[in-house]
């Protein structure tokens, strides 16, 4: 019992790591309707700049700050140079511009920064009373669950989260209405962008970063936010804590590390089949 | 019409020609690429044709690679023999993914084939089936030689060989893509709802176009394994499975021509790349892709034909 | 008179030649050496791809010092991205078009798998490949090729010989990659422990794609186990090694030789967190303190300075990278003007205890007509919290 308990909770840990990077996914859907598939990357190149902020003497919180900062600015100017340009073609189209990004992103990293791990700082104490997960981890679910209080409030509540939800939606109408579209999507990227940069941060000090940190975790974050529903921020974030728990089950007591991955992906997709948008997703009813 | 068939023809002799004018290295990646370039057109058939999104073929192109494998070194089973059983194997297996992904749509869709193309690796790397993949060593295959002491050296023949294949492929493509099924299956990509009231009969046409799908990229992977000789479970990575989306988006969605173009595409510009960046080759690589995107938004086959429709009208 | 002396001067200078013979196979001339090399600079191992940078950084500097017999080594590497075919077609590129004189150090098991037989059929010398599987030592079946490194099932029998000497009654857990690698290093531990392989009450396994082995290190601990053997690349080790440290686990703690770095992985583990570990090594650690001061390690920095300053200075595959470059160094002095292909095996099956200074003080290369495996001997060494202490005698090789 000990032993399950154990791994429920390393599950929730490594879940939270999952649940930070859906969320940036899911932001950048309801921005653009598209799913960035080099969000990953971007998260750790943020997280890159920010050890060379802390290498250069910068204190944590500032340097925290800092990054976030320049990730919404990165975030803004890849989607004026890069994706703008290709908005109008098609989706395959956009989505191998991703693909491109991505590559780029961790090709550059490598070569800047070379592929030595390096070890990221935590703002967390070190010292633990609880020994099934350490400090940083339980401060990484917190930290992830206020980014996620603080979408849902601007989203629900704001009104230019209102405005952002409408541009995705329905740019037509919402052009109509005055919304300036283009600085909607603009400032969508940016969100995301700055939302990996924390998921970024907070995933290095468990994980060490090296260029390749966020491969693993972006198959895991899409899976995680497509079962909560692709358009729920909450949904992503539950998604992730439940893809965490069920692949370190799974691994330990069902079917062994081997196929853990694939049994895991399995039986997202068997959700998916009895529940096409996911947990909490809106279902999309399309008038023919 | 005509000038397309003479065209065709020309292409046809300068194919045959190229590897007595070529070094065998180079007659070695030719063969590559007309590899790609039956995986493509079979994941043309299911992306750009009938519009169904597949993030994971690899995983398709990784069996019928194992299937050649097993047969030529468990069974002696000659190497032409093991293509239509890749072939069978595959239709069989991507019809059978395809019927529960009927539910799926879009984003979903590409999640399930995602994780068909991460699990595949774990698959052929699983202990309990090491006896017939080879586990993590890998099967090595040997090299089929000319039969008949015909006058040609091994890499020759197996690219007529391979250039024998993707032509009947490619016709048998062609033929399916602009008849019945074809129109029926960019009906449902357009609009699924209509294209059924009209008498479509969308489950059907759709699981069959992953099986087809599922058959070329098999039969591409059969080829691919004989050729490079030798197969293991992470040379089949989710990487491959991009690379072949990155291919026939290149290359041109919905368009026959463009497997080719994409074929020649994830071929030979890596290699380019390696040769301007030892430092970060993916970048370039990368900086390839979005220029393409940028200047051929509808890929190489689209701007081909955007060329020619252009010089026609005066 | 004088056409006898003529006629003398002629057959002299006819004879000459012959005492000076030079021969040589493609890829070799009276100028340059051509070696060629694939390695991973991207995809998943691009890890890895420091080996072939600090390795061409070290022709560089040989090239700078006047060459090798007064030939310049021109170190042609293409990229493979770890993917086998890609190495096939890099292979046959370099041998076919590039044509150079012979492979070296070509990384990767799968990679070398794919072009083992090419290599032995087409006789181009696959020299000193970049991996620690045991096939690579088979002179008699496969004469072209040869490794270099110490290899990984002998190095997990020394753990499984010592775990039965030291702790006879010990419960053993073992975390590995599910690669060929990994499998490798367990076959080793399995043979080696032999009849008391049941010794073993938990395997466990990782994939490269996985972001943390968490949960492994769980399950291990779970499975009350005294001895931990962690066979893990780098970024895992440290995992593994922290996680092991927090939740309390302190089993006696076997660490494979690829990630023993004191920079590179114990400080990000936590050194504190490391104290114990024990592992074998051959080459000296580029940020172990005891040779701070050590000669060859200072020119190992000055080089790595001047010749390669984006590589990584706490990095030991930039360590690797330059005393397997001495090594081929060595065997193309011994080689002379005789640069035929065969030649080059021969002399490389001919090493006769040569020292090359980045190797720990004991630990030298030899080879021979039946023994294709040039660093066997190495040596245990337990980690203080500061640097790792040798033990015990040198072991294997002659």
């Amino acid at each position: 019992m000990d032993a399950f308990l154990h791994q429920v909770l390393a599950g929730l840990a490594t879940g939270g790591i999952y649940a930070s990077l859906a969320l940036a996914l899911v932001m950048i859907y309801q921005a653009t309707h598209l799913v960035n598939f080099a969000q990953g990357e971007m998260a750790m190149f943020a997280t890159y700049l920010a050890w060379s902020l802390l290498n250069a003497g910068v204190p944590y919180w500032p340097a925290f700050l800092l990054t976030i900062g320049i990730a919404f600015v990165g975030g803004i100017l890849i989607e004026r140079v890069v994706v703008r340009p290709v908005e109008s073609s098609p989706v395959l189209a956009i989505v191998v511009v991703f693909i491109a990004l991505l590559v780029i992103l961790n090709s550059v990293a490598g070569w800047i920064y070379t592929y030595t791990l390096k070890s990221f700082p935590s703002p967390f104490p070190q010292q633990a009373a609880f020994k099934y997960m350490s400090p940083h981890e339980i401060g990484a679910i917190g930290i992830t669950l206020v980014v996620l209080a603080a979408l849902y409030v601007f989203f629900r509540f704001t009104p230019l989260g209102l405005a952002m939800r409408a541009a995705a939606q329905n740019p037509e109408s919402a052009r109509l209405v005055g919304i300036r579209v283009g600085w909607m999507l603009a400032l969508g990227w940016g969100l995301a962008a700055a939302i990996g940069a924390v998921a970024g941060m907070m995933v290095a000090p468990i994980v060490y970063l090296d260029p390749n940190m966020m491969g693993g975790v972006l198959l895991y974050a899409f899976a995680a936010a497509l079962v909560g529903g692709i358009d729920s921020p909450g949904g992503a974030v539950l998604g992730g804590f439940l893809v965490g728990v069920l692949e370190n089950v799974l691994g330990a007591f069902v079917i062994g590390n081997e196929l853990k991955l694939s049994v895991a992906l399995v039986l997202i997709v068997g959700v998916l089949l009895v529940r096409p948008s996911g947990f909490f997703g809106r279902v999309h009813v399309t008038r023919v | 019409m005509k000038r397309n068939i003479f065209l065709i023809f020309l292409l046809l002799a300068v194919a045959c020609a190229l590897p007595f004018l070529v070094s065998n290295y180079r007659t070695f990646q030719l063969t590559l690429v007309l590899v790609y370039a039956i995986a493509l057109l079979g994941l043309n058939i299911l992306t750009g044709y009938s519009g169904q999104i597949s993030l994971g073929h690899g995983a398709f192109y990784a069996l019928g690679a194992y299937c050649a494998a097993i047969l030529m070194d468990k069974a002696g089973v000659p190497y032409w023999a093991t293509l239509p059983a890749a072939g069978a194997v595959c239709f069989v297996a991507g019809f059978l993914f395809g019927l529960p992904a009927l539910r799926l749509e879009g984003l979903y869709l590409a999640l399930a084939t995602f994780a068909l193309g991460v699990a595949m690796p774990q698959l052929l790397k699983y202990h309990h089936l090491e006896k017939w993949t080879g586990g993590v060593q890998g099967i090595v295959i040997p090299k089929p030689e000319a039969p008949l002491g015909l006058p040609v050296n091994a890499d020759q023949w197996l690219y007529f060989f391979t250039l024998f294949v993707t032509l009947v492929m490619f016709v048998l493509g062609w033929n399916l893509l602009r008849g019945r099924v074809g129109r029926a299956l960019t009906a449902i990509r357009d609009h699924a709802i209509a294209a059924e009231a009209m008498g479509v009969h969308n489950a059907l046409y759709k699981s069959t176009a992953f099986g087809v799908s599922a058959l070329y990229t098999g039969v591409a992977g059969a080829l691919g394994a004989i050729a490079v000789q030798f197969v293991a479970p992470d040379s089949f990575n989710i990487f491959l499975s991009i690379v072949f989306l990155v291919g026939i988006v290149v290359g041109g969605l919905a368009s026959i021509s463009g497997a080719l173009y994409g074929a020649l595409f994830i071929q030979f510009v890596p290699n380019i790349a390696d040769e301007i960046s030892k430092a970060a080759p993916w970048a370039v690589f990368g900086i390839f892709m979005i220029g393409f995107v940028y200047l051929m938004p509808t890929g190489v086959a689209g701007a081909v034909r955007l060329l020619l429709a252009r010089r026609r009208t005066p | 008179m004088k056409l006898r002396f003529l006629i003398g001067l002629l057959a002299a200078s006819l004879a000459h030649p012959v005492l000076a013979q030079k021969k040589y196979d493609p890829g070799a001339s009276d100028t340059e050496i051509r070696i060629g090399n694939t390695n991973p600079y991207s995809g998943p191992a691009s890890a890895y791809g420091t080996i072939g940078k600090s390795i061409a950084a070290y022709f560089k500097m040989v090239n700078d010092q006047g060459g090798i017999n007064g030939r310049k080594i021109n170190f042609i590497s293409y990229d493979d991205g770890y993917s086998p075919p890609r190495t096939v077609e890099m292979a046959r590129k370099l041998v076919e078009q590039d044509q150079v004189l012979f492979m070296f150090q070509t990384l990767g098991t799968p990679s070398n798998t794919a072009i083992h037989k090419y290599m032995n059929m087409k006789k181009v010398p696959q020299m000193m490949v970049a991996t620690g599987a045991t096939k690579w030592n088979d002179p008699k079946g496969n004469p072209w090729t040869m490794g270099w490194q110490p290899n990984y099932q002998g190095e997990a029998q020394i753990y499984a010989q010592h775990i039965i000497k030291s702790k006879p009654d010990a419960k053993i857990a073992v975390l590995y990659q599910n690669d060929d690698y990994g499998k490798d290093y367990l076959k080793g531990l399995h043979d080696g422990l032999g009849a008391k392989k049941s010794m073993i009450v938990k395997e466990v396994s990782y994939e490269v794609s996985d972001p943390t082995v968490d949960s492994q290190i769980v399950q291990l601990a779970a499975s009350g186990a005294d001895v931990f053997v962690n066979i893990t690349t780098p970024k895992f080790a440290a995992q593994a090694i922290r996680k092991a440290y927090d939740i309390g686990w302190k089993p006696v703690q076997y660490l494979n030789n690829v990630s023993i770095g004191v920079g590179s992985v114990l400080t990000p583990a936590g050194l504190e967190k490391s104290v114990g570990l024990l592992t074998v090594a051959y080459l000296k650690e580029p940020n172990d303190k005891q040779f701070e001061n050590d000669a060859a390690m200072t020119q190992w920095r000055e080089f790595m300075k001047k010749y390669y300053p984006d590589g990584s200075l706490i990095d030991n595959l930039n360590v690797y990278g330059y005393s397997v470059g001495q090594t081929i160094a060595q065997v193309l002095k011994q080689c002379g003007d005789n640069l035929t292909r065969e030649n080059v095996m021969r002399q490389a099956a001919n090493i006769k205890r040569y020292r090359v200074d980045t190797l720990l003080p004991g630990v030298l290369v030899d080879t021979g007509a039946d023994d294709f495996a040039p660093i066997e001997s190495v040596q245990l060494q337990r980690f203080n919290g500061k640097e790792w202490i040798r033990f015990g005698e040198v072991m294997g090789g002659r």
